[in-house]
């Protein structure tokens, strides 16, 4: 049975091992897809829709054609079609700087016959709204009903209960590097991409379809990746659009999205409002839960969220409806529906906690099944020093009030099939490991060295490691559900292992010994029952003279785990009379299984947490109701966490066995409960609206005075 | 607000455009509101974009003849620039991201201080010492700062590494063992959307140690 061996075995895997492209990233060498200047490339750009919805009578594209400097102007929308949202596609130029098309952009000029739009959920649901969508009446979707068990009985039987109604808006990814290409027809028949993407094959195969092309006639390079966390999949219009304009002009077409239509067009994660009712036997079991709740995603649907999460509940019925609004699409989100869902889950559950008098972490403890967590509660518990908590939330004195608050999460993580890969040992000794997933800052480059250098007892830097290319023809998955490692490191261990063994068999009768009783050192093969035999790697690898040995691998299904539980605790600040919010710190205890490069995976947890800090205290969409627009779409406005946010992290990497398992989205889902349910034990009045905002704090205190 | 009967369309002149009828990109033949044109400053510049200049930039202790339009910035050249012997100086460790000096992802030393490249036009770099994240290491041997990142793992995507190598590089230059609070003062004109920053302050505390 295959398996990643003892921790105490193990040289590499489970070490902290700094990145393979650290050197290239720092020095700036690192070549992301927005860096890529190709000789006589164009500068592509789209002139996107500034009205929510409107009729497009015309497009006279004429002058912008003109313009000295400009190659290529298309339409992207057609006459007599429909705008749906502030910055839907209309017409693209390529012109020989950006300036020049950034100028032709703003010659074109469209007809529009204005149509009533609606950019908010309640406008949208309100009886007398525009229907935007035809299938939808009154702009909802069919609700979604899940029910469990029976809701009166478990009313009946409860001690307490409480009902609350929760929010948290919609949020932008903010991918610092923005969606983009940079498209270059070799021949009529030969197409190179550069793309900022999660999924290189994906984004392959959606190229070849769309320009009727033999799929292996298209290449996909994507070397480095500045930030995806779910918006970047497919190639959108803006991909096509790029291939389309180097199609035309004959010259490479750099079309990156501005910063402003990042935050329209690119994705972003639906709102959630929620009104949950809940009650709790007097022995602190969770016994019914009845929620009714929607979000919008824009346009589109997929406004999905999580309810009831984590803790279980005998009694359950959730109801869940889709609102469209005019603007931009939902994307998946770093743990879609997750953040959402945990926030108003772990905010209910102090509530009921509170009720029946109840401590917040004994009352997790009775209704959680996942003995997972039920170890992180005593050890997160302990690294917050949560017995320095209020016992009576609001009881601190002065004007600064500190606070103690938890969250807890789930995810999958475990992986799946469809990975190729390909490790080859050549006879001058040097080790290749090639696949077709992309290192999107992950770090799944380094971890693959990681891998095949324990392997062969090399150093990681002796692995070439060949990624985020189509051209080798061996597909992965897009890294996405936290999949890459658990899908990618399966395959590339027993494709390490198998070239491992076809090196061993032809050394043996050199070391004259049995292949079973060879092994790898470091830099060495020895034979295990005579030590004295032993050969350098080279030495072995030399054996090949003019072969070199190429071995694919298997997704196995014993060297990865689905599920990754975790717990977060929370400490804040609050300060009574600004209604400013600091979080101090934040123990993150997070399961991944086997963490095969611990550093990284850190790493990640750090992300997540900050991620969810975002999402907790800052970041909103703000949508004005008269024009239709988003009026925050920078980053001036739309706030991210920066450096005076940050609080001490301690990202502790729970593994509880030595199996694979994805930790990229699991670690940003606890953070905003935690913290909400921090800043109730400061201040002793509840905040259920994400973000929780200084105006939020002064409001709520003023209500409670 | 512009006046509502100039139909957008064939029959508008360049001129007519830029005086600022419509100035959106996008023109309604309905409502009006939609009139308001987000870029409408922007506009009126694209005319007096038009002059251009040979300049002469020093950077990374190169020296580079560029001829660029009134309204280039520094950023533009360091990355699409080309200088006049027809080689693209291709410089593009400084990223474009927010474009409005919000992020620090296009942080350049000039004259030894932290600057945003994205809000210096090219014509005012002139006479000065540019230092890009490309020159910060001497051959081989990185600057402390990039050690350090490496060491620390305060990177992961690495797209606003090369702005907050710059930008610690130069605090590290005015304040040789930074607390962590002045750590924090010292980058917070930099944003890292993956959740850098606690490796990133402890990257520059070893930095400062070996410096
Ligand atoms: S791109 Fe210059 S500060 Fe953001
Ligand atoms: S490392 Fe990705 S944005 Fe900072």
């Amino acid at each position: 049975m295959a398996s990643w061996g003892e921790a105490s075995e193990s040289r590499l895997i489970g070490k902290r091992v700094t990145r393979l492209s650290g050197k290239d990233k720092v020095t700036g060498k690192a070549k992301y897809t927005f860096d890529i200047n190709e000789p006589g490339m164009l500068y592509g750009r789209i002139l996107r829709s500034e009205t929510a919805h409107a009729t497009v009578l015309g497009i006279d594209l004429s002058e912008a054609e003109a313009l000295p400097g400009v190659k290529a102007v298309i339409p992207i929308i057609e006459v007599g079609n429909k705008l749906r949202y502030q910055g839907q596609e209309i017409a693209a130029v390529a012109a020989d700087t950006d300036d020049i098309a950034k100028d032709a952009i703003r010659l074109i000029h469209v007809d529009l016959e204005e149509l009533p739009s609606v950019v908010t959920e309640a406008d949208a649901m309100a009886a007398d709204a525009p229907q935007i969508r035809e299938d939808w009446a009154g702009n909802q979707s069919e609700p979604n009903v899940r029910e469990d068990g029976d809701i009166n009985a478990g009313f009946t039987e409860a001690a307490v209960e409480v009902e609350a109604t929760y929010h948290t808006p919609v949020q932008t990814h903010v991918c610092l590097e923005t969606h983009g290409h940079v498209a270059k027809w070799e021949d009529e028949q030969n197409l190179t991409v550069w793309a900022s993407t999660q999924g290189v094959f994906g984004v392959r195969n959606d190229f070849a379809q769309h320009f009727e092309l033999p799929a292996n006639q298209v290449r996909v390079i994507t070397e480095h990746m500045g930030g995806g966390f779910g918006s970047k999949f497919g190639p959108g219009i803006e991909g096509r659009t790029a291939v389309e304009l180097a199609r035309i002009t004959g010259k490479a077409v750099k079309l990156m999205l501005t910063r402003k239509d990042e935050h329209l067009v690119a994705g972003n994660r639906p709102s959630m409002t929620q009104q949950v009712r809940a009650g709790a036997t007097s022995d602190g079991r969770l016994i019914a839960y009845d929620m009714k709740g929607y979000g919008t995603g824009g346009i589109s649907s997929g406004a999905g969220f999580t309810g009831p999460y984590v803790y279980h509940v005998p009694n359950s019925r959730a109801e869940r409806v889709n609102v469209a609004v005019n603007a931009g699409n939902q994307r998946a989100m770093r743990a879609p529906g997750h953040p959402q869902g945990a926030f108003a889950m772990d905010s209910l559950m102090d509530e009921l906690a509170e009720k029946l008098g109840m401590d917040p972490v004994e009352f997790r403890r009775i209704n959680d099944p996942n003995e997972v967590r039920q170890a992180q509660y005593t050890l997160g518990a302990q690294e917050i020093g949560w017995h320095r908590r209020n016992h009576v939330p609001g009881s601190g004195t002065g004007v600064k009030k500190r606070g103690m608050g938890l969250g807890s999460g789930q995810w999958g993580g475990g992986g799946g099939r469809g990975t190729e890969a390909r490790v080859t040992i050549n006879a001058d000794g040097t080790v290749e490991a090639v696949t077709g997933t992309q290192d999107i800052g992950t770090g799944i480059r380094t971890v693959i060295a990681m891998i095949v250098a324990e392997e062969f007892g090399l150093d990681i830097t002796d692995v070439r490691v060949n990624v985020g290319d189509s051209q080798p023809g061996l597909p992965s998955g897009g890294s996405g559900g936290s999949q890459t490692t658990p899908s990618v490191a399966p395959v590339i261990k027993t494709a390490a292992a198998a070239a491992k063994q076809k090196l061993f068999e032809r050394i043996a009768p050199l070391l004259e010994a049995p292949v079973g009783d060879l092994r790898v050192g470091t830099g060495t093969i020895y034979v295990v029952s005579d030590r004295t035999k032993t050969i350098t790697w080279k030495q072995a690898a030399g054996q090949l003279g003019m072969d070199s040995i190429s071995e694919g691998g298997t997704w196995d299904e014993e060297l990865r785990q689905n599920g990754a539980a975790g717990t977060q605790f929370a400490e804040v600040e609050v300060d009574t009379q600004t209604g400013a919010l600091r979080v101090i710190k934040i123990v993150a205890v997070q399961d991944c299984g086997l963490a095969i490069n611990r550093l990284t995976t850190e790493s990640q947890i750090n992300g997540g947490v900050i991620m969810g800090l975002g999402q907790a205290i800052l970041e909103e969409r703000f949508m004005d109701p008269e024009t239709g627009r988003m009026l925050n779409a920078n980053l001036e406005d739309y706030k991210v966490p920066g450096t005076f946010e940050i609080p001490e992290i301690q990202s502790i990497v729970f593994d509880t066995h030595r199996k694979v398992t994805g930790v990229g989205e699991p670690p940003c889902i606890p953070t905003p409960g935690a913290i909400a349910n921090a800043v109730y034990n400061a201040i002793g009045v509840r905040i259920r609206s994400l973000p929780i905002t200084p105006d939020k704090i002064l409001d709520a205190l003023a209500e409670k005075a | 607000m512009p006046e509502k009967e100039k139909k957008q369309g064939t029959n508008i002149s360049r001129r007519n455009f830029l005086k600022g009828v419509g100035t959106g990109t996008v023109a309604a033949t309905v409502a009006p509101s939609v009139l308001i044109g987000s870029e409408k400053a922007a506009d009126a510049q694209v005319d007096d974009a038009v002059a251009n200049a040979t300049i002469q930039l020093n950077i990374n202790g190169k020296s580079y003849q560029i001829e660029v339009e009134a309204r280039t910035t520094l950023l533009t050249v360091l990355r699409d620039g080309i200088d006049t012997s027809g080689s693209n100086i291709d410089l593009t460790g400084a990223k474009l991201i927010c474009d409005r000096g919000e992020c620090g992802g296009c942080t350049v030393m000039v004259d030894g201080k932290a600057v945003y490249a994205c809000m210096m036009l090219a014509i005012d770099a002139q006479g000065k010492e540019i230092t890009t994240v490309e020159g910060l290491a001497e051959g081989d041997d990185l600057h402390p700062v990039q050690d350090a990142f490496i060491q620390h793992d305060a990177l992961m995507c690495g797209f606003c590494t090369p702005g907050f190598i710059v930008s610690s590089a130069a605090l590290l230059n005015e304040n040789a063992s930074p607390t962590l609070e002045e750590i924090k003062v010292g980058l917070s004109g930099n944003t890292c959307r993956c959740g850098t920053y606690p490796f990133i302050f402890d990257a520059v505390k070893t930095a400062s140690r070996k410096m």
